[in-house]
């Protein structure tokens, strides 16, 4: 087996070196008749070509985004990762490392955490960031835990245009903890009346407000005014954007007034992966930062004076708190997280303004010409690389009918919402920098052949 | 001085101290200091070149970015370099020996990467038709099915995205079945003294209180303490196998017949199953849920702190509560997600994450599953256990052993007893074993042991590493008892950067760069 090094003749020596006389007296411990005899009922080994070509026939099975006019959004986003990046992230040293809890030999994870905090702190608006959650949802879901142990109050009212991926896991670990969710009703047609919900929910019991802007049907929200409204209540406004690129074209969470910003930060630098692994961005002001959940990396010196990283305030941490700790968290998404700091650096600000200004423009031009296709509505009146489409009869089977047609048009509302029947005509549309007018006239032209 | 033809010296010439000879830019040799990307970078630099926005009305309404946002943005030459630069001030597994206990810093094969990468598998999205991801469901499938096999248990959810995340999908699982049985008054879940921080964290996250059990003189639970702690309010015991201690709990199949009879839960931390693989499940020991960390067991890479993965099997008693989605092979492979159809019985508790899981960590682990196959995951287990025997021989004359001389799982866990009046700390020895090129073991930890040291060899270290490593340790082993404390308390001295002031890091925290005030400003 080629990942073991131990030759037969190695064993033996060991064997003896540690007085016993076969490996399994070393199992002594498990209890009669729990040692297995024999291997286990799965294949044998088999050399990487074999497992290149069982495992490539499966990926054949797949019809993967760059194949074909890709317009599928809703919190993962087709963009184009430069070579630039994944080559960095395979360095050994980055790939094959742990988590620096010995930072003389992990400065470059450290510094690379130090300066992802900082652009995250930079692109939301906000004060202070941490070294990343597991993706957004599982961000947005530790937003509502913090925001509970900030105002002394545990209940939510989440938007009704936040993703239902979202609001069901904020739902199940609340559920689980016994605090108090309430959710407002989907509004593709008429976005601000959402954020006129949200506001008439507050109450003395409330503890946080949950908004996405971009919102799941694409519309953008200004939070100046619900973030004063919460926070005049006591309660604190938790922002969540599932596109991360939008930051550069839209005004930002934090200067709307925003106490919590999480985003999803799978734009920038990671792949699609059917889901994941992704990047949760999380960023506060200054003053709730004890509460913040996950890991924080911060500057220092050395014992000679240099300047150094180490991970810093663990005593919110599990390892240290046990049942007494900010969230039972005890990792980031490291590999992650260097592979979105690499392409911001990358991008830097004319860079990224350029991508976003790029993404909205191509939406544009894709919801203009959509306006020429009879019997099809774009939804809305804002969007940066997203809206939201009503087309005659049901959406999924037109998605599906396009994707018949070599167009993967993007995701019907009913996948999200299957129970609500006024969005089972609804499509949600994304546009990013990959698509070209070739796409975009594919999308138009398989649309009318599908509906 | 000898000169080869042209004038050039050609041998090693005076030596000198390297410590005397100071460099102007502060850098040795291959140790570049790097500055932070904020000091070098211009925000009006890109390293991607993207075409001219096509001219369009704005649909942002009034909303566009119109402040700086200050990010530095670097040319791409500029970029290779410093990630390059920073990259060589860290160790990896490919670096050296990795002996972090708990850990299982594995060899991280480079098929499995390329596995990842395959289009079909890394550039599909979540949610695209399910017609069109056929064969990522069936890999999804294929995962489950090797984890079930492995373990003996007959259920599985994927979607958890970390050992902690899998560990509070387990642990609601159990919640959702004692309120299914009317049972949910159940509060209290029993933990050991030597657990993962992360269990009685994860316990209290979702409302249980949490009851320490204690771990006896040789390391294991008892029966008898878990007995004596049993009420009708015990909801669940969270117990690692083979513990923190790295040893194998050998009353396991009795403590979960009495946790069973009680009514409660057998949640067991799987975060040292690579020391069983192939030879014992933990479905045969009356395990009801336990996760399993992708990065650790099946080799997907732990990339400096994550991503890792936690999917969490399943007893049949709380087989009915796997979280959405899961896979279902029917005609095709289907995505069951909220508001599909349930079979009798399905009692899906909610939701653990947007989308999938970690569909990343799951090809990287089938590629490892594929590659060892059936026989070689045995044999790896075994290797990884004959390696830390072979340390914790190779050692036991010199340093001490909290629980006797018996044979170890995966890992050997020594304590700081042998360390007394030598004036070094575990913290000392861990740092002087930088200098000599090894990646510290866990110290510290399990907390029951005092100046724990954790070593986990894994099963990816030849014979000759081994040997290097052991007379290594016992160098610095006779250079503590020798009282030679230099060597020890300004440790390391050869890392790129010596010890860190952690106490000023946590005193007053700086967290982001922040842009230097204006020198008259400043004065004033």
């Amino acid at each position: 087996m080629r990942y073991l090094p131990l030759t037969s003749d190695d064993r033996t020596d060991m064997l003896a070196k540690i007085g016993v006389a076969a490996v399994d007296d070393l199992f002594a411990n498990v209890p009669k008749g729990k040692l297995l005899k024999g291997p286990v009922d799965l294949p044998k080994a088999k050399g990487e070509l074999e497992v290149e070509r069982l495992m490539g026939a499966i990926a054949a099975e797949n019809i993967s985004a760059s194949e074909v006019p890709f317009f599928v959004g809703a919190g993962a986003y087709k963009h184009h990762v430069p070579a630039t990046v994944d080559h960095l992230i395979q360095r050994s040293e980055f790939l094959t490392s742990y988590t620096p809890y010995q930072p003389e030999i992990a400065q470059g994870t450290l510094q690379y955490l130090f300066e992802f905090q900082t652009q995250v702190a930079m692109l939301t608006g906000m004060e202070v960031a941490n070294a990343s959650m597991y993706d957004g949802s599982t961000g947005a879901a530790e937003a509502v835990l913090m925001a509970h142990r900030v105002t002394k109050r545990r209940k939510a009212v989440l938007a009704g245009n936040l993703h239902p991926h979202y609001r069901e896991t904020i739902d199940t670990v609340s559920r689980m903890a016994s605090d108090t969710i309430l959710s407002l009703a989907p509004n593709p047609v008429d976005a601000g009346a959402d954020l006129k919900a949200v506001a008439a929910a507050i109450d003395a019991e409330t503890s946080c407000v949950v908004i996405q802007t971009p919102d799941v049907f694409g519309n953008l929200h200004d939070l100046t005014a619900i973030a004063k409204k919460a926070q005049e209540a006591g309660a604190l406004l938790i922002a969540v954007v599932t596109e991360a690129v939008s930051l550069g074209a839209v005004t930002s969470p934090g200067e709307m007034g925003a106490d919590i910003v999480v985003a999803e930060g799978q734009s920038i630098g990671v792949g699609l992966n059917f889901g994941g692994p992704y990047v949760g961005l999380f960023a506060a002001k200054q003053k709730y930062l004890r509460q913040m959940p996950g890991r924080l990396c911060g500057e220092t010196v050395d014992a000679e004076g240099k300047r150094g990283f180490v991970l810093t305030l663990s005593t919110r941490e599990q390892h240290i708190r046990r049942e007494k700790a900010t969230s039972n968290i005890c990792t980031n998404s490291g590999l992650m997280c260097l592979a979105f700091t690499i392409h911001m650096s990358l991008l830097g600000e004319a860079g990224l303004r350029k991508l976003a200004a790029v993404n909205h423009a191509n939406a544009c031009d894709l919801a203009d010409r959509l306006a020429d296709v009879d019997d099809v509505e774009v939804l809305n009146r804002t969007f940066f690389n997203e809206f939201a489409i009503r087309v005659p009869g049901d959406a999924a089977k037109v998605v599906e009918k396009m994707a018949k047609k070599g167009v993967l048009a993007g995701v019907p509302a009913s996948r999200l919402w299957p129970k609500d029947k006024a969005l089972a005509d609804v499509i949600l549309v994304a546009n990013t920098e990959v698509n070209t007018d070739d796409d975009r006239a594919a999308f138009v032209a398989a649309l009318g052949a599908s509906i | 001085m000898s000169m080869n033809n042209q004038g050039r010296p050609t041998a090693a010439g005076e030596a000198g101290s390297a410590s005397a000879h100071r460099t102007f830019t502060g850098n040795k040799a291959l140790q570049i200091e790097e500055a932070l990307i904020f000091e070098f970078g211009r925000p009006e630099v890109t390293g991607v070149d993207i075409p001219e926005p096509k001219k369009v009305k704005s649909r942002l309404g009034k909303l566009d970015r119109k402040e700086p946002i200050g990010l530095p943005g670097l040319a791409e030459p500029e970029a290779m370099r410093h990630y390059v630069r920073l990259s060589s001030k860290n160790f990896g597994i490919d670096t050296g020996l990795f002996p972090l206990g708990s850990c299982t810093m594995k060899h991280n094969a480079r098929l499995n990467e390329k596995m990842a990468r395959l289009p079909g598998f890394g550039d599909i999205h979540p949610l695209q038709p399910v017609s069109t991801v056929q064969g990522a469901l069936q890999l999804i499938d294929t995962l489950a099915h090797y984890l079930k096999e492995l373990t003996g248990m007959p259920a599985v959810a994927m979607s958890p995205k970390a050992g902690a995340h899998g560990e509070l999908a387990g642990m609601m699982a159990i919640k959702a079945a004692l309120e299914a049985k009317g049972q949910g008054h159940r509060k209290v879940v029993l933990v050991p003294e030597s657990a993962h921080g992360t269990n009685p964290a994860t316990a209290a996250l979702i409302g249980f209180e949490v009851k320490a059990v204690p771990a006896q003189a040789d390391g294991t639970v008892h029966v008898a303490d878990v007995k004596a702690a049993l009420t009708p309010d015990v909801a669940a015991i969270m117990l690692t196998n083979p513990n923190t201690c790295g040893i194998f709990e050998k009353e396991i199949v009795e403590i979960a017949k009495a946790i069973h009879d009680n009514g409660s839960y057998f949640y067991c931390d799987g975060a040292n199953f690579n020391a069983i693989v192939g030879k014992a499940r933990p479905g045969d020991l009356g395990v009801d849920a336990m996760h399993i960390n992708l990065h650790k067991t099946f080799s997907t890479p732990h990339g400096g702190g994550g991503p890792g993965a936690g999917p969490v099997v399943l007893s049949e008693r709380l087989a009915a509560f796997v979280p959405y989605p899961f896979v279902r092979l029917g005609k095709g492979y289907s995505l069951v997600e909220e508001g599909g159809k349930l079979e009798k019985g399905e009692q899906p508790f909610g939701r653990m994450s947007a989308f999938h899981g970690q569909m990343g960590m799951f090809t990287r682990a089938l590629a490892y599953m594929l590659s060892h196959g059936a026989d070689g995951m045995k044999q790896a287990s075994e290797d990884a256990v004959l390696n830390a025997n072979y340390i914790r021989a190779s050692l036991s004359d010199l340093m001490s052993l909290p629980f006797g001389d018996q044979p170890c799982m995966h890992e050997a866990l020594f304590d700081d007893e042998w360390l007394k009046n030598t004036g070094v700390a575990t913290l000392d020895f861990a740092k002087a074993m930088i200098d000599e090129g090894y990646h510290p073991m866990t110290m510290y930890f399990p907390l029951v042991v005092h100046g724990a040291m954790l070593i986990e060899p894994t099963e990816s270290e030849s014979r000759a590493s081994l040997d290097l490593f052991i007379a290594t340790l016992r160098d610095l082993a006779m250079s503590a008892k020798r009282g030679e404390v230099d060597r020890f308390k300004g440790a390391p001295y050869h890392a790129p950067r010596r010890r860190l002031d952690e106490t000023r890091a946590a005193r007053t925290p700086i967290l982001r760069w922040t842009k230097p005030e204006p020198y008259a400003e400043a004065a004033e």
